[in-house]
C-alpha cells in the first residue's frame, strides 16, 4: 500500500478522534482519583454500561440526543449508589480496599448487561444525523469521528468552567488539596466525594454511548477499555485533568499511527508508550512527583 | 464447675498445642492435607486445578499479603511460565522437566523485567502500571501466533508416562498426575516457607508495615521489593508450566490481566498473608465457579458478589478470620 501525506494526516485525524475517547475515559478515572484517592477498576465496566444504556435509550426513542443526554444521568446515578453503599464504607481502610471493590463490581456488572441484553451484544449504528462523511481538504472523513472530537472538546469545557468557575468547582479543587482542612470549614465532604464518584462515572457512561457507533457494543468491551485507560492515567500522571487530555490524545494517534504502518504492533504500542514515560518520567507528564514516593 | 473449668482449660491447651504444631510445621501441615485432598473431592481435575491456582495464589500472596503490593499483572508470569514450557515441548523438542525449567525461569525473567519497571511506583499506580505492563506479554504472545498458536493457543503438549525409582509414571492418570504435580508444589512451598522464616522474610515484612521505616533502618528497599518481585513470579510461572502439563494446551487467556485478578480474589478470600490461606482461596473460587456453572451461566456475578462482601466485611478471608478467632480464644484463655 502506498502511505501519501494526505493518508497519514487522515489516520493523524482518526488518532485524535480515538483519543477524544480515550481522554474522556481518562478524564473520569482521574477526577476519582484526584478528589477520592480511588482507582475504579470498574470504569471499563460503567463504559460498557454506558454502551448498552445508550443503544437501550436509542431503540426505545429513535433519538441519539435524547440518549446521549439520558445515559450519562442513568450510569451517573449508579454511580452515585455504588459510591454511597459500596466504596463510601472502605474509606481509610487503605488504598487497595477500594480498587478490590471495584474489581469484584466489575464482574457483576458484565454479568448484568449479559443477563439484560444478552452475551452477544446489541447491534449499534451512526445516527442518521452523523452520517456520511467530510471533506477535509486532504481527504475525507467520517462525520462522527469529527463530533466524537468535537464532543470531548465541549465536555473538556464544561467541566473546566465547573471546576474553575463555580462554587461547587471551588469545594471540589479544594477537598482534592486537603480533606480534612476543607471538613474542618465546614464543607459536607461526603457529599462531594459523592457528586464527584457520580460525575466521574457519568463521564464513564458518556464515553461508551459516544463510542457505540465506532465499535461492538458487547458485555467485554470495557475489559480492554480499562487497561487502555490506565495507560492514558500513567502517562498524562494521575489525577491530572490537563494531563488526561493531553495524553489521551496522545495515546490516540500513536495507536493509529502504528496501525497505519505497522498494524501488527498496534495494540503493543501504546503500553509500550507507557513503559517508555515510566522510565523516563515515572509520574507522567502531568503528574506530581510526590503521588509516587 | 471445677470440673467443666477443667476440662475447657485442656481443650484450649490442646488446641494450643495443635495450633502451635501447626504453625512451626506449616509446609507438612499443608502437604498432609494436599495429600489428602483429592479423595474429598468430586473429581480429581479440580483437585489439580485448585492445586495449581493454590501454587499461583501462593506466589501472588508473596507480594501482596506479605509485601503489601498489590500486582494486577500476575497472569504474566503463570502464562510465560505455560508458554515456554509448551513452546519448549512442542516446538524444541525439550524433555518436560527441561521444558519446565525454561518456563519457570524465563517467567523469572518476566518478573526482573516488569518488576524493574513496576517497583519504580508505588500505591494504585502499581497495580495500575503491573497491570498495563502484563498487558504488552498479552499482546506479543498474542501475536506470535507461528510460536504461541494465536487465539487458539498453544495445543499439543504431551507429558509421556516416565519411570523413576522402579515406578512407572502415567501422566493420564489424574491420580499420578496430581501427585506429580504436588510434589513441583511441595518444594515450591518449602522454598517459599524458607524465604518467609528467613531474615529477608522479615525485611519484606517490614516493608509492607512502613516502607520509611525499613529504609531508614539501612535496607535496600527498591532491591528488597525487586527480589519478592522475582520469586514471586518465579513461584507463579511454576504454577502455569505445571499448568501447561496439566491443561496440555495454553489458553490465550491465561495472559489476562483477569486472571491476574483471579489470583487477588484467591488471595483475599483465602486470607491475604497467611501461608494456607491461598489454598482454601482457590479451593473457595474454583469449587464455587465449578458449582455455578452447572447451576447459571452467570457464575462471574456470583464469585463477584462474593468477592465484595469479603472486601466489605471480611477482609482478612476465610483463613485469616479462622486464625484471628483461635489466636482471640486462647488469649481470652489466657
Amino acid at each position: 500500500m502506498e502511505i501519501s501525506a494526505s493518508l497519514v494526516a487522515l489516520q493523524l485525524v482518526t488518532g485524535i478522534a480515538l483519543g477524544a475517547v480515550y481522554a474522556l475515559l481518562a478524564i473520569g478515572l482521574s477526577l476519582i482519583f484526584g478528589m477520592l484517592t480511588v482507582v475504579n477498576f470498574a470504569h471499563g465496566a460503567f463504559f460498557m454500561v454506558g454502551g448498552f444504556v445508550g443503544l437501550y435509550f436509542m431503540g426505545l426513542t429513535g433519538n441519539f440526543w435524547f440518549s446521549l443526554v439520558l445515559t450519562p444521568l442513568v450510569v451517573g446515578a449508579l454511580g452515585l449508589v455504588v459510591e454511597r453503599f459500596l466504596v463510601r464504607p472502605l474509606y481509610g481502610r487503605g488504598i487497595d480496599y477500594p480498587l478490590l471493590l471495584t474489581f469484584g463490581l466489575s464482574w457483576v456488572l458484565i454479568e448484568a448487561m449479559r443477563v439484560l441484553f444478552g452475551i452477544e451484544g446489541l447491534p449499534s449504528s451512526t445516527p442518521a444525523e452523523l452520517r456520511g462523511s467530510v471533506d477535509l481538504g486532504f481527504g475525507f472523513f467520517p462525520k462522527y469521528r469529527l463530533f466524537l472530537i468535537f464532543a470531548t472538546a465541549v465536555v473538556v469545557l464544561a467541566l473546566w468552567l465547573f471546576l474553575e468557575k463555580t462554587r461547587y468547582g471551588l469545594i471540589v479543587r479544594a477537598g482534592s488539596r486537603d480533606g480534612e482542612i476543607c471538613k474542618v470549614l465546614g464543607v459536607d465532604v461526603a457529599r462531594v466525594w459523592l457528586m464527584v464518584f457520580g460525575i466521574g462515572t457519568a463521564i464513564a457512561g458518556l464515553s461508551g454511548v459516544l463510542a457505540a457507533p465506532t465499535r461492538a457494543v458487547n458485555p467485554e468491551m470495557g475489559i480492554p477499555v480499562l487497561a487502555e485507560s490506565f495507560v492514558v492515567t500513567v502517562v498524562g500522571g494521575m489525577g491530572s485533568l490537563p494531563g488526561a487530555v493531553v495524553a489521551g490524545l496522545l495515546v490516540g494517534i500513536v495507536f493509529s499511527m502504528t496501525s497505519l504502518f505497522a498494524p501488527e504492533f498496534a495494540e503493543l504500542s501504546i503500553f509500550v508508550l507507557m513503559a517508555v514515560v515510566l522510565l523516563v518520567r515515572p509520574q507522567g507528564f502531568f503528574g506530581k512527583a510526590g503521588l509516587m514516593g | 464447675m471445677t470440673s467443666s473449668g477443667m476440662s475447657s482449660r485442656g481443650m484450649t491447651g490442646g488446641l494450643r498445642a495443635a495450633v502451635e504444631a501447626v504453625r512451626r510445621h506449616r509446609v507438612a501441615a499443608v502437604l498432609l492435607f494436599l495429600l489428602v485432598f483429592p479423595l474429598l473431592m468430586p473429581y480429581q481435575a479440580l483437585a489439580i486445578n485448585i492445586l495449581i491456582f493454590g501454587l499461583f495464589a501462593v506466589g501472588f500472596n508473596l507480594l501482596f499479603g506479605y509485601t503489601g503490593l498489590l500486582s494486577f499483572g500476575h497472569a504474566a508470569f503463570l502464562g510465560v511460565g505455560s508458554y515456554l514450557t509448551g513452546i519448549g515441548m512442542v516446538h524444541m523438542g525439550l524433555p518436560w522437566g527441561l521444558a519446565l525449567a525454561l518456563g519457570v525461569a524465563c517467567a523469572g525473567l518476566a518478573g526482573l523485567v516488569i518488576g524493574y519497571l513496576a517497583i519504580r511506583t508505588r500505591g494504585i499506580y502499581f497495580s495500575m502500571v503491573t497491570l498495563a505492563l502484563a498487558q504488552i506479554v498479552y499482546y506479543a504472545f498474542y501475536k506470535a501466533e507461528r510460536w504461541t498458536g494465536g487465539e487458539n493457543g498453544l495445543r499439543g503438549i504431551q507429558v509421556p508416562g516416565f519411570e523413576l525409582a522402579g515406578f512407572r509414571f502415567d501422566f493420564l492418570d489424574p491420580t499420578t498426575k496430581y501427585y506429580v504435580i504436588l510434589a513441583f508444589v511441595a518444594a515450591a512451598l518449602w522454598f517459599v516457607s524458607r524465604v518467609l522464616a528467613s531474615p529477608f522474610g522479615a525485611v519484606i515484612e517490614a516493608v509492607r508495615e512502613n516502607e520509611k521505616r525499613a529504609a531508614a533502618c539501612g535496607y535496600d528497599v527498591a532491591r528488597t521489593k525487586l527480589l519478592v518481585f522475582v520469586l514471586s513470579a518465579l513461584i507463579c510461572g511454576l504454577a502455569g508450566a505445571l499448568r501447561a502439563l496439566h491443561l496440555s494446551v495454553v489458553p490465550i487467556d491465561s495472559l489476562h490481566y483477569l486472571l491476574s485478578g483471579q489470583a487477588v480474589m484467591m488471595c483475599l478470600l483465602g486470607g491475604m498473608g497467611t501461608f494456607f490461606g491461598p489454598f482454601v482461596g482457590a479451593g473457595v473460587f474454583l469449587t464455587l465457579e465449578d458449582v455455578m456453572t452447572t447451576l447459571t451461566s452467570h457464575w462471574m456475578a456470583v464469585v463477584g458478589a462474593v468477592f465484595m462482601v469479603f472486601v466489605l466485611y471480611f477482609p482478612a478471608g476465610l483463613w485469616g478470620s479462622l486464625l484471628r478467632q483461635v489466636d482471640r480464644r486462647l488469649e481470652r484463655a489466657g
